[in-house]
């Protein structure tokens, strides 16, 4: 366990490593962000003085090191265009994506998993052929799509929902949260929904493909012979048999979501950090993408150090190395 | 619910017929079986591989799957038809009144469970037992089929034991609920032979002790001719033959057991190789009018292909589906 620890923390410095390269790199190719920061009308000697104020006028491999050694000690530097830090202007922002994310996977699994479970014991019913193709639907129809279309039948036409912004939040531990009040549920309904339905299908079709390939088993069958209730059969013997896979898409789907909701938070005016990526590449802010990026990487190796632990919690057969 | 011991047997099956509906075609796996249990009695049902002995106990518990369904007969457990009874009905039945043990024993014990959990699901549906009795009696049973440390043994996960142990704690499952009827489907095959003689020992002195009835599937004559009381004995979905062991293994009426006997190995001569029954069993899915047997069997006639050969009674009290029966000691 302990060497497994450690094997993890240094692929994931290792990950980091390399992201933080590449994104380097990226940055240093595309754009002038020097533009971003003098006005319009400026000099050349004012933006030749504005290059050096950000480093811009050395070498890559200098630039390198001192974004690399800064990043050690902390410093994760200014967005160009807040003149605040880039990591602070992200953090302020992650709750509201996360929390969007975090209702949508909820609602992705609480729909996914019964479904998935019902089509895949009962592959020849109307019922699942009807299942199934939603879920084609949730997988093909485009998030925008979907969104626009719920503000016009919610929003506009209905009135029942907002179409925009987070709402009343309240602060619980520092962070603003909208999940704790009316108004803020009401707000987060539908991009939560929107952000919902192509994960809802995902975890639908893998349910589903396990739960037909479980339902084949021997044990399903002598479960069955020991007289267990069809639900007891489908859903404690059955669903946790199937869960490996459909576990390893939750995980790379929550990954997904948290990292790029950027559409559906730029069509609800979600104030979450999806759409300060996106203002930000907009306007070249480099320090914010970096930064953005490196954490989304982060992100990615925890969730997925998480989802190895429940690979272990569900199957005994799987052991950390 | 009728209670009559003494003209009432334990469990009758009559003119069975359970069919799979497959996109190549109907396979009639089984097609118009009978037998009769007696309380305490040991049946041996015997044949080859595909002569339909796993849908027959598959039948019984009411487990048939779609393509699959029970077309027609009668199964009556104590004079109670589960064909026609509902699925609440048969869920009481399984486990506690009849219970299964499977053939693959790698197989049938979900691998993400505990041995504990998977015994105690057993007690949990079909007692009132509380949850102390309840590992109380699991880990008698599991030492009583000879598994040692058991307490210790309940928290462990199918993969830490062997093919053996896996078929012990199978056996057990099917014995916790005290059953009146057990039928096992070729309980050891897939285990190596001196493990095979132990768990079948085993599962006698287990049903002895309760006076439990035994349904016993198998394709190894030697094995039921040594446990069975009587035997049954399957080909393409019919009885061609059944009898009082001792009869049918020394003086069988059908060519079909005939084959069969003579294929045991003798263990005086193990380096010959057994004398296999020429030819191959046929596609159910289109059998050829007349007896099902004909193409394989030395004694087939013009009669054989236009007729098939109804069950009928013969010498020392044997019923057999033959048109030229065997006489008492008559070889091949
Ligand atoms: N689910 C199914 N779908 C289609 N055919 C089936 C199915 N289950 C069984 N059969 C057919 O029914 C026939 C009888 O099968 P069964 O498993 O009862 O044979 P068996 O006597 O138990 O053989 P074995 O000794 O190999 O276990 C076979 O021809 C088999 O192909
Ligand atoms: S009926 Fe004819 S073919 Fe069939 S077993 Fe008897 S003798 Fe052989
Ligand atoms: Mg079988």
């Amino acid at each position: 366990m302990f060497g497994y620890l450690i094997k993890r923390l240094i692929q994931m410095l290792l990950v980091l490593w390399v992201v933080s390269v590449i994104v380097f790199l990226m940055m240093s190719f595309t754009g002038d962000p020097v533009f971003m920061v003098v006005p319009i009308d400026a000099t050349d000697a004012e933006i030749a003085q504005a290059r050096r104020l950000l480093g811009l006028d050395q070498s890559l491999l200098v630039q390198y090191w001192k974004f690399l050694t800064s990043l050690l000690q902390g410093d994760f530097g200014r967005s160009y265009v807040f003149r605040q830090p880039a990591m602070t202007l992200i953090l302020e922002r992650m709750p509201a994506t996360v929390e969007m994310v975090l209702v949508a996977m909820a609602l992705a699994v609480v729909v996914a998993i019964p479904l998935g479970v019902y089509a895949g014991a009962n592959p020849n019913s109307r019922l699942s052929r009807i299942i199934m193709a939603s879920s084609l639907l949730g997988i093909s129809l485009p998030g925008f799509w979907v969104g626009m279309v719920l503000i016009y039948l919610f929003a506009v036409h209905w009135g029942v929902f907002p179409s925009s912004g987070r709402g009343d939040t309240a602060e619980i531990f520092g962070l603003r949260v909208s999940l704790l009040t009316r108004d803020g549920w009401h707000h987060i309904a539908l991009p939560a929904i929107t952000l919902s339905l192509g994960t809802m299908a995902i975890l639908l079709r893998m349910t589903r493909a396990g739960m037909m390939e479980v339902s084949r088993q021997d044990y399903m069958k002598f479960a069955r012979a020991k007289g267990a209730t069809r639900r007891d059969v489908l859903y404690k013997h059955g669903l946790k048999n199937a869960l490996i896979p459909v576990v390893t898409i939750f995980g790379l789907q929550l990954g997904d979501l948290i990292a790029f909701a950027t559409i559906t938070e730029t069509i609800f005016s979600w104030p979450g950090m999806g759409k300060l990526l996106i203002d930000s590449i907009y306007r070249a802010d480099r320090p914010v993408i970096v930064v953005y990026l490196m954490l989304v990487a982060l992100i990615f190796v925890v969730i997925n150090f998480l989802v190895d632990i429940v690979y272990t919690l569900i199957d005994p057969r799987i052991t950390l190395k | 619910m009728m209670k009559d011991a003494a003209n009432t047997a334990l469990l009758t099956v009559r003119n069975l017929r359970t069919y799979f509906h497959t996109f190549s075609g109907t396979v009639r796996a089984v097609d118009g079986v009978s037998f009769e249990i007696g309380q305490g009695e040991v049946m041996g049902l015997v044949g080859e591989s595909g002569g339909g002995k796993s849908v027959v106990g598959f039948s019984i518990l009411g487990l048939i799957d779609s393509p699959g369904k029970i077309e027609g007969g009668e199964i009556l457990l104590e004079g109670r038809d589960l064909v026609t009874a509902g699925e609440d009905h048969l869920r009481h039945v399984r486990g506690r009144e009849i219970s299964m043990v499977f053939q693959d024993p790698m197989t049938s014990l979900n691998p993400l469970h505990t041995v504990g959990r998977q015994m105690d699901e057993v007690l949990r549906l079909h007692s009132d037992l509380r949850a102390d009795a309840r590992h109380k009696a699991c880990v008698d049973m599991l030492e009583s089929v000879g598994i040692s440390r058991a307490a210790e043994r309940l928290k462990a996960y199918p993969h830490q034991f062997s093919g053996g142990m896996r078929q012990r704690v199978v056996i057990a499952i099917a014995m916790l609920a005290n059953p009146k009827l057990i039928i096992a489907d070729e309980p050891t095959t897939a285990l190596d032979v001196t493990i095979q003689s132990q768990i079948l020992k085993l599962m006698r002195a287990q049903i002895a002790d309760k006076g439990a009835s035994m349904i016993l599937i198998t394709h190894d004559l030697a094995v039921v001719s040594e446990m069975a009381d009587h035997i049954t004995v399957l080909y393409c979905g019919n009885v061609v033959e059944r009898g009082a062991t001792r009869d049918l293994i020394e003086t069988p009426a059908h060519p079909y057991t005939r084959g069969l006997i003579d294929s045991i190995p003798d263990t005086s001569e193990r380096l010959d190789r057994l004398s296999q029954i020429p030819g191959s069993v046929p596609d159910i899915r289109n059998l050829p009018q007349g007896c099902n047997f004909r193409d394989r069997c030395p004694r087939a006639q013009a009669l054989c292909a236009q007729k098939e050969p109804p069950l009928t009674p013969q010498h020392n009290g044997l019923m057999a589906a033959c048109h030229f029966p065997l006489h008492p000691g008559e070889r091949l």
